[in-house]
C-alpha cells in the first residue's frame, strides 16, 4: 500500500494543476510550460546516451520526427476512431481521449526506439565523432523522407492531429523519464553505462557487454524523445518538418552539456533555462538570437563542466547515497 | 553518355567547392579533435564580403578578372583575420574543457554568426553582383563548361596546392603537422602551439571565404544561412575521406560533390540533401576511418 502511494500522489498533483494551470496563468505562458515539459523530457532522455554513457548523439531531433509522425499518423487514422467509439460509450472526455492518446505515445515511442535500435547498431564499429556523424546522418535522413513523402504531408506539413494532450500528459511524461533515469542510475544497467562512459575498454575487460549496453542506451534515449515527439505533435496539432532540423538537435544538446553530463537534475534545469531564456529575450526582439548564442558561449567559457558538473541536485532534508559515477566523458 | 559526362563536369565543380570547405574543417580537426560548426558560417561570411567588396567596386558595372581576383582577395583576408578573433575568443579559452563543451562553444559561435548576419546584412536574400561575365565553352560531345565553373576549378585547384605547399613545406606547415601529432613534444620542440592553432583557424577560414566567393559566381543568392547545409556537408566530405586527412578532405568533397549532382539528376532533386549522408553511412560501415583515414588500434 505505502508503495503505490507515491505515484498516486503524483497523478493527484499533476490532475490538480492540470485543472489548476490554465486557469492561472494565460495561454503563453501555459504553452511555455508545456514546451519547458516537452524539452526536459528530450534533454533527460538524450543525457541517458551522450550523458549516462558517454556516446556522442547529434541526431535526437530525428528520433523525436519519428516518434511525433508515428504517433500522428496513428491518431489520425486509428485513434481517432478509437476516441469517438469510447465517447458514444460515454465514457467521460478524459478517458476517451487519453486511452488512445496513449496508445499513440507508446507507438511513437517504441518507433523511435526500434530507430534507435538501428542507429546504435553502427556503434560496434563506430567510435567518438564518426558515430556522431552517423547520428546526424539519421536525423538528416529522417528529415529529407518526411519532407518528400507525400502521405505525412511532404513540406506542407501534416494538420488536424487530435490536440489530446494538455498539461497532465506532459507532467507525465516528465515524471516518467526522470524515474527511469533515476532507476537506471541506480541499477545494474546505469553502473554498466557508467563504466562505459568512464573507460570503455576497462569495461569490457571487466566482463561489461559493451556493445550491447551502448545500443540498449540508444533503445532508451530513443523511446523517450519518441515519447516527447508524441507529445508535441498531439500538443500543437500539426506538424511541419523543420520543426526537426539539425538546430533541433542541438538545442537539446545544448541543455545536457549545460545542465551537466550525467546529471539528471542539471538536464531538467538547463532545458527549463534554455526554454525560457529566447521568452525572456523576446523584448530586445531582432538582437534576441545574438544574444541567446552570446550566452552559450559566455555559459560555455565560465562552466565548461555545464552548471551543475555531474552533481545532482538534492532535496535537503532527503539523504541518499551518491548517484552517478566519477569523472566527465 | 553526354549527359553523365555533363553532370560528372557539374559534379566536380560542385565538389571541388566542397573540398575547400572540407579542408578547413579537417586542418581544425587534426590539431584540436574539435569540430568547428561555425565553419560554415565562415564560408557565408566569405560570400557577404565579397558582396560588399564587389558592390564597393562596382565590379558588377565592369566585369573584369582583376576586379574579381580583388574581390576573392578582401574576402579571404576579412575572413582570416574573423578566423583568428573566433579562436582567441571563443575557443582558445575552453581548450583545456571537455571536448563537448568546446563543441557547445562551437555550435554557440556559429549561431551568433549566423544571427549577427540577419541583423547586419538583413533575413532577405541579397544577389551577388556578375562580377565575371558568363561565357559557355562547348568541350565536344555536347559536353559544356561555363568560364565560371573554369574559375571555380582553377582558384580550388590553385588554393589546393598552395595549401599542400604550406603543410608540407613550409616551417610553420611542418609545425603543424607536428601541433596534430603531439601538443606537448610540438611545445618540448619549441613550437608556439597557440600560435599554430590560431594559423590553422586562419588558413580554414581563408578556404572558406574563398569557396564562398566562388560559389555566389554561380549561384548569387546569398543568405546569411546560406553556410549551414553546405557546412554539414563539408564536414560530412571530411569525415568520409577521413578526418585530419588533406587529401581526404578532397576526395571526400569530390566523391560528395558527383554524388549530389547524380542524385538530382537520376534520381530526385528533392533527395538531394539525403544522399551525402547515405553514402555517410554506408562508407562508414566499411571503413571506419573514412576512406583515407588509418584507423588506429585503441591503446590500453
Amino acid at each position: 500500500m505505502r508503495r503505490a502511494l507515491g505515484p498516486i500522489a503524483v497523478l493527484l498533483l499533476l490532475a490538480g494543476l492540470d485543472v489548476a494551470l490554465p486557469r492561472l496563468i494565460n495561454p503563453y505562458l501555459f504553452q511555455i510550460v508545456v514546451l519547458c515539459g516537452i524539452n526536459v523530457i528530450l534533454a533527460v532522455s538524450l543525457n541517458l546516451v551522450n550523458g549516462f554513457t558517454g556516446q556522442f548523439s547529434i541526431g535526437h531531433a530525428g528520433f523525436m520526427a519519428v516518434g511525433a509522425y508515428g504517433s500522428a499518423m496513428f491518431s489520425l487514422h486509428v485513434g481517432q476512431k478509437w476516441a469517438d467509439a469510447l465517447a458514444a460509450a460515454h465514457l467521460p472526455g478524459a478517458i476517451a481521449t487519453g486511452l488512445p492518446l496513449l496508445a499513440a505515445l507508446l507507438l511513437g515511442g517504441l518507433l523511435a526506439a526500434a530507430a534507435g535500435w538501428l542507429v546504435g547498431l553502427p556503434s560496434l564499429r563506430l567510435r567518438g565523432d564518426y558515430l556522431a556523424i552517423v547520428t546526424l546522418g539519421f536525423g538528416e535522413i529522417i528529415r529529407v523522407i518526411i519532407t518528400n513523402v507525400n502521405a505525412v504531408g511532404a513540406a506542407r506539413g501534416l494538420p488536424g492531429i487530435p490536440g489530446w494532450v494538455d498539461f497532465f500528459w506532459v507532467g507525465l511524461g516528465v515524471v516518467a523519464v526522470i524515474v527511469v533515469a533515476v532507476n537506471l542510475a541506480h541499477s545494474t544497467h546505469g553502473r554498466a553505462l557508467f563504466a562505459i562512459r568512464d573507460d570503455e575498454v576497462a569495461a569490457e575487460a571487466l566482463g561489461v557487454d559493451t556493445t550491447r549496453y551502448k545500443v540498449l542506451a540508444f533503445v532508451y534515449g530513443a523511446f523517450f524523445a519518441g515519447v516527447a515527439g508524441g507529445l508535441f505533435a498531439h500538443y500543437l496539432s500539426y506538424l511541419n518538418p523543420n520543426s526537426f532540423t539539425f538546430l533541433k538537435s542541438i538545442e537539446v544538446i545544448a541543455m545536457v552539456v549545460l545542465g551537466g553530463l550525467g546529471s539528471i537534475s542539471g538536464s531538467v534545469l538547463a532545458a527549463i533555462i534554455l526554454t525560457l531564456l529566447p521568452e525572456v529575450l523576446r523584448p530586445v526582439k531582432d538582437y534576441r538570437m545574438v544574444l541567446y548564442s552570446l550566452m552559450l558561449i559566455v555559459l560555455m567559457i565560465t562552466r565548461p563542466g555545464g552548471l551543475l558538473g555531474n552533481r545532482e541536485l538534492r532535496l535537503p532534508w532527503r539523504k541518499r547515497q551518491t548517484a552517478s559515477g566519477t569523472g566527465l566523458a | 553518355m553526354s549527359t553523365f559526362l555533363q553532370q560528372l563536369v557539374n559534379g566536380i565543380t560542385w565538389g571541388s567547392v566542397y573540398a575547400l570547405i572540407a579542408l578547413g574543417y579537417t586542418m581544425v580537426y587534426g590539431i584540436l579533435r574539435l569540430i568547428n560548426f561555425a565553419h560554415g558560417d565562415v564560408y557565408m561570411l566569405g560570400a557577404f564580403v565579397g558582396l560588399y567588396t564587389a558592390t564597393w567596386l562596382r565590379a558588377g558595372e565592369n566585369p573584369s578578372l582583376g576586379h574579381a581576383a580583388v574581390v576573392l582577395l578582401a574576402a579571404m583576408l576579412a575572413c582570416g583575420a574573423i578566423g583568428i578573433v573566433i579562436e582567441r575568443a571563443a575557443y582558445k579559452p575552453v581548450r583545456h574543457s571537455s571536448r563537448l563543451s568546446a563543441l557547445i562553444t562551437a555550435i554557440g559561435v556559429s549561431l551568433f554568426l549566423e544571427n549577427g548576419g540577419v541583423l547586419l546584412f538583413g533575413p532577405d536574400p541579397r544577389f551577388f553582383p556578375q562580377i565575371v561575365a558568363a561565357k559557355i565553352i562547348p568541350l565536344g560531345g555536347g559536353v559544356t563548361i561555363s568560364n565560371q565553373q573554369i574559375i571555380i576549378l582553377g582558384v580550388s585547384l590553385a588554393l589546393m596546392f598552395a595549401l599542400r605547399f604550406i603543410v608540407l613545406h613550409t616551417r610553420v606547415g611542418k609545425a603543424m603537422q607536428a601541433v596534430s601529432y603531439s601538443h606537448t613534444a610540438a611545445s618540448l620542440m619549441g613550437i608556439s602551439v597557440d600560435r599554430i592553432i590560431t594559423f590553422t583557424f586562419m588558413l580554414g577560414s581563408m578556404l572558406a571565404a574563398a569557396a564562398g566567393v566562388l560559389v555566389a559566381l554561380q549561384n548569387p543568392k546569398i543568405e546569411p544561412y546560406m553556410g549551414v547545409l553546405p557546412g554539414l556537408k563539408a564536414f560530412v566530405a571530411a569525415v568520409l575521406g577521413g578526418i585530419g586527412n588533406i587529401p581526404g578532405a578532397v576526395i571526400g568533397g569530390l566523391v560528395m560533390g558527383v554524388a549530389e549532382v547524380l542524385v538530382t539528376g537520376y534520381v530526385s532533386p528533392t533527395y538531394r540533401d539525403a544522399i551525402a549522408f547515405v553514402l555517410l553511412i554506408v562508407i562508414l560501415l566499411v571503413r571506419p576511418a573514412g576512406i583515407l583515414g588509418k584507423s588506429q588500434a585503441e591503446k590500453v
